[in-house]
């Protein structure tokens, strides 16, 4: 599938351009709006089980030791340790040199393991050292790779690299899943954000993904809905389904059942499966936890009663 | 709360505007809202409840503001335990002086003039403790052994209190628990004065969150915030109905909560403090330090 773009490269830009503008102020108020459903009791005790299942948790520090994957990997097996019944997260996302440790750390558990590559989080560098980067984290142990493409390109319509660039990338994945950053809050306009999505489709994503959490505009609802519209329009053009991973700046779990009631307003229940939809985050999961015992124990929880990290 | 001055307060005729056969508009005066008092702000209740208490409107808040409060609370702590003595003194001083600046205001409430007074010269007072409490309540231990061996008392952290309703007590309950670093969520009982002394705190070099202040039914939120997980300490001076409070003194044993309970009601606010109420809300460290050779 990857190779076999259903258009040429030829007609690629005229394809992306040829796309429907997004209708600003119609896109925001669309996810204001979806933003004050009110989800409450038995509801809300099931959107807070899918988002943490739909969780990526997340550590990019340039301080990361194997001791803090670790210590992250236990927690997304198991996220509460007092609590048998909390499901465990989708994946562990780390850094390419931190894959062995947490495939190790996770084996057997049925998380995830997706690794960022292609010199996240700037993409500025060449082909070849991205490629690189992608073959060791798949050969280490990773079996989902967020990847990111590269803006400077993008913006300057060279439309053709970021093709290139992705369906490259898909190959040296191998079966590993590949997730497309497009980095949203570097692309300025939701015109971009649709066409970036439409690229990153039509080179073989199996995921796009918004941000990388290390710029000033991460995940947004109107972002993530007018990429959840891109991958509805994609299924019904081309037959095959792609997933959506909002990442960075959801903090709470009133922000996660935002997205979630995005989801069911505008793709549907399709999507609302932790293979189809993930949450890029850290500090959620925690918020997530602390909600979740607020329902069963009736009252409210701290955060000291759940690890950092 | 008596009021003894609202009639000439809340409506100001304006002078005749000319010839009598003119209309004469008479100016409104603008009322206020009493709204909480959140993180340094003062917003209105999550709910959007308000009631009415001696004609004021008042807001009535949820079990949800209190939540956010405790959140706002938790979030000032460390900065505020951080900050040095000396300028925690410094802040309570300054209460002081601004409580002095708004006499007319309390006055109108239905405070009186000695109750005022000793107001003042309670927060004086606590202020003066900041820097020496450490003194009192920690010091070096004398042990068997080759080590240094410090107690410092350090803060509890995040206090909640059910305040009694006049201008003294909710004082007394307030400054020894922020003297020494805590940071409290207050259910306040007199909500205009409450709401007044929050106006003073908002313009007094407090930092947001350090004292937050609901008005309402504290039967009603008092049992979220004894519950809650993220609070550390609960003091029940205002709590009147002995029953409730043993409800309460339950629900906070879940989490092992420190909990409070003078004789309510009936405790003397004008008497001498001491230094349990500040005691009662510090932790003691000690640290166990290798002499050198």
């Amino acid at each position: 599938m990857t190779a076999t773009a259903p258009i040429g490269l030829s007609d690629l830009r005229s394809y992306l351009h040829g796309l429907p503008g997004v209708d600003k102020v119609g896109v925001e108020a669309r996810a204001a709006a979806l933003g004050t459903r009110s989800v409450k009791t038995s509801s809300k005790a099931k959107a807070i089980d899918l988002a943490i299942r739909m969780v990526d948790l997340t550590t990019l520090e340039g301080a990361d030791t194997p001791g803090k994957v670790r210590a992250l990997c236990a927690k997304g097996r198991r996220p509460d340790p007092a609590d048998p019944s909390v499901p465990s997260v989708a994946a562990i996302c780390v850094y390419p040199a931190m894959v062995p440790v947490a495939a190790a750390a996770l084996a057997g558990s049925g998380v995830h393991l997706a690794s960022v590559a292609t010199a996240f989080p700037s993409g500025q560098a060449p082909l070849e050292v991205k490629l690189a980067d992608t073959r060791a984290a798949v050969a280490a142990g990773a079996d989902e790779v967020d990847m990111v493409i590269s803006r400077g390109a993008f913006l300057a319509g060279d439309y053709a690299r970021v093709f290139d660039e992705i369906v490259a990338v898909k190959e040296a994945c191998g079966s590993a899943h590949l997730k497309v950053i497009l980095e949203t809050g570097e692309l300025a306009t939701y015109d971009n954000v649709r066409r970036a999505s439409w690229l990153a489709m039509l080179a073989g994503a199996d995921f796009i993904k918004t941000s990388t959490g290390k710029v000033a505009v991460n995940a947004t609802l109107p972002i993530t809905l007018v990429m959840l519209e891109a991958v509805r329009d994609f299924r019904a053009k081309f037959g095959r389904q792609i997933g959506v991973k909002p990442a960075g700046g959801i903090k709470n779990t009133k922000d996660a059942i935002k997205y979630l009631v995005l989801i069911n307003e505008t793709v549907g229940d399709d999507w609302l499966d932790p293979a189809w939809f993930r949450f890029g985050a850290s500090s959620l999961l925690n918020d997530l936890l602390m909600q979740r015992t607020k329902l069963t124990t009736g009252h409210y929880s701290g955060p000291d009663y759940f690890t950092l990290d | 709360m008596p009021k003894t001055s609202s009639s000439s307060s809340k409506v100001t005729p304006a002078e005749p505007a000319g010839p009598a056969e003119l209309p004469v508009s008479v100016r409104l005066s603008v009322r206020k809202t009493y709204k909480l008092y959140i993180g340094g702000k003062f917003p209105r209740s999550e709910s959007g409840r308000t009631f009415v208490a001696d004609g004021d409107n008042v807001a009535l808040a949820s079990r949800k503001d209190a939540r956010d409060a405790v959140v706002a609370a938790r979030a000032a702590q460390p900065g505020w335990a951080g900050a040095t003595a000396y300028n925690r003194g410094q802040v309570l001083y300054r209460i002081a002086e601004m409580v002095e600046s708004r006499r007319d205001e309390f006055a109108a409430l239905g405070v009186p003039a000695a109750e005022l007074d000793a107001t003042i010269d309670r927060w004086v007072w606590y202020a003066g403790w900041s820097d020496k409490i450490a003194q009192v309540a920690g010091g070096a231990n004398p042990v068997a052994g080759p080590f240094f061996n410090i107690s410092a008392p350090e803060p509890t952290g995040v206090v909640a209190i059910v305040a009694p309703a006049t201008l003294l007590g909710l004082v007394s309950v307030i400054a020894p628990a922020i003297v020494t670093g805590n940071t409290t969520v207050v259910l306040a009982a007199g909500p205009q004065i409450a709401i007044t002394l929050a106006e003073i705190l908002a313009t007094s070099d407090v930092p947001g969150g350090v004292v937050n202040i609901l008005t309402g039914k504290y039967a009603e939120t008092a049992p979220w915030l004894a519950a809650h997980a993220d609070v550390n300490a609960l003091d029940l001076t205002g709590v009147e109905h002995a029953e409730l409070a043993a409800e309460l003194e339950r629900a906070a044993a879940g989490t092992l909560k420190r909990v409070l309970r003078p004789d309510a009601g009936r405790a003397d606010f004008t008497a001498d403090p001491g230094l349990k109420p500040m005691t009662a809300l510090l932790e003691t460290k000690t640290v166990w330090h290798p002499k050198g050779y």
